[in-house]
């Protein structure tokens, strides 16, 4: 299996050395460049490759559990407005009480299609389907049997097109996400035994609908140099990106419907030429979240501008 | 693991890789106000630029192009580009960019400057 990696990998650098072609990129609506969000997703078909995006906090399973997850995720175009993306996430679990645990995540599938771009409002808006395939984590860590289905609609909007009496207010944009998740089973009936008494006890889970909501508030100072008032600001600081998220879920049927949970997560992304770093605090937005603030790190990739030839151009349609 | 075999690669490549041109200074400068009119619009971008795709374009506050339309590459840096001006009245130009480097990936953007006396 490594050999195939290397080899793949290795294919991929003797394509970019050799083949003369032409790629657009991502996460670009007319003059503004939206960088990858950490935590909710954003609207752009893209050739990315996030090589590791580490998360800890503590949440409120077993009396305090902190959930630690390493993942990893990558997207290629299909076409210029169509990707498909896969991703997967090594857990570890450490409750307050008892032993920890650790595994992968369900396998998560996805594809997303383009079909509105405005340059000269900067807005783009996509239709995406995801999957997380269930039986293919570990139980240990809960990741489901069954699977669940998301489909979903994502937005970004830069706000380069407000008047020049705000201009200071143009590095601002927006992006979000509007989704349902579906799981393919309704609930999950759990029965033990009382070794003393015989009697048989049966616990029913429910798996109720759940919508997926979110959106990153962030200010460009790369927008802000290039497009608005050069502030003559020094490297690094000259290409980040400061940036609120809000990563929300709210249960829609089956049984008492439960509390909407999510976080709220400020943070900075740096994105240089070819590659982006993020950090993020998660703040949970009630107990049922969570009781203390975590982190989210990522080291993301962009392929598009490492590998202009070969992964990092659609694999048809070639150019936009 | 994965991530071993990847980094190398990744290092490999950006020994000789472009990537999307980023506007890294401009004379006029971004949003300036200058005294004098200037002679000429000067871009630098973050990467080497394919000029006979580029463009840049200054208009006035009417939306009248008043470059001279001489769009060329300096000789010593591939990355900066300049456009000749006639010389200009008080007012606030608006300068007009879309540049394609020379892995074809394509940006675009604008910005102002003001003359004054």
């Amino acid at each position: 299996m490594k050999f195939l990696s290397l080899f793949f990998w290795l294919a991929c650098a003797v394509l970019e050395f050799s083949a003369p072609s032409r790629a657009y990129g991502h996460g670009f609506a007319g003059a503004r460049f939206f960088p990858a969000t950490l935590t909710t997703d954003d609207p752009f078909v893209a050739d990315e490759f996030s090589l590791a995006t580490v998360s800890s906090i503590v949440t409120p399973d077993n009396g305090g559990t902190r959930d630690t997850e390493i993942g990893s995720d990558i997207a290629l175009r299909i076409t210029p407005k169509w990707d498909i993306e896969f991703g997967e996430s090594f857990i570890i679990l450490n409750p307050s009480q008892g032993k920890a645990t650790n595994g992968f995540s369900n396998l998560s599938i996805g594809s997303k299609y383009e079909f509105f771009e405005s340059d000269e409002h900067e807005t783009v808006v996509s239709l995406g389907l995801g999957v997380d395939v269930g039986g293919t984590g570990g139980r240990s860590v809960g990741a489901d049997s069954f699977s669940t289905w998301a489909p979903g609609i994502f937005f970004g909007k830069g706000f380069g097109d407000l008047p020049n009496e705000v201009r200071f207010l143009k590095p601002f944009a927006i992006t979000g996400q509007l989704g349902v998740a579906i799981p393919t089973s309704a609930s999950t009936r759990t029965i033990t035994v009382n070794a003393q008494t015989g009697e048989r006890d049966i616990e029913i889970e429910q798996h109720p609908d759940v919508l997926e909501w979110g959106f990153a508030l962030e200010y460009s100072v790369i927008y802000l140099q290039s497009q608005v008032q050069d502030m003559h600001l020094p490297a690094p600081i000259d290409r980040l990106i400061p940036l609120v998220e809000f990563a929300m879920e709210t249960p829609l049927n089956r049984g008492p419907l439960g509390p909407t949970t999510g976080t709220i997560n400020p943070g900075i992304i740096w994105s240089g030429k070819y590659f982006q770093v993020g950090a993020e605090a998660v703040i949970p937005i009630n107990e049922h979240t969570g009781n203390d603030v975590g982190f989210i790190a990522q080291l993301h990739f962009y392929l598009d501008d490492l590998f202009p030839h070969s992964i990092g151009r659609p694999l048809f349609g070639g150019n936009k | 693991m994965k991530g071993i075999i990847l980094l190398p690669i990744f290092v490999v490549g950006l020994a000789r890789l472009e990537a999307h041109a980023f506007l890294e200074r401009a004379d006029p400068g971004v949003g300036s106000t200058i005294q004098t009119s200037p002679s000429e619009v000067r871009i630098r971008f973050t990467e080497n630029i394919e000029p006979a795709v580029s463009s840049i374009q200054v208009f006035d506050a009417s939306g009248k192009e008043v470059d001279k339309r001489d769009l060329h590459l300096d000789r010593s840096d591939h990355a900066l580009l300049h456009i000749s001006l006639p010389p200009l009245g008080v007012g606030t130009y608006k300068v007009t960019w879309r540049v394609v480097s020379v892995d074809t990936h394509v940006t675009n953007g604008d910005f102002t400057f003001r003359v004054v006396r």
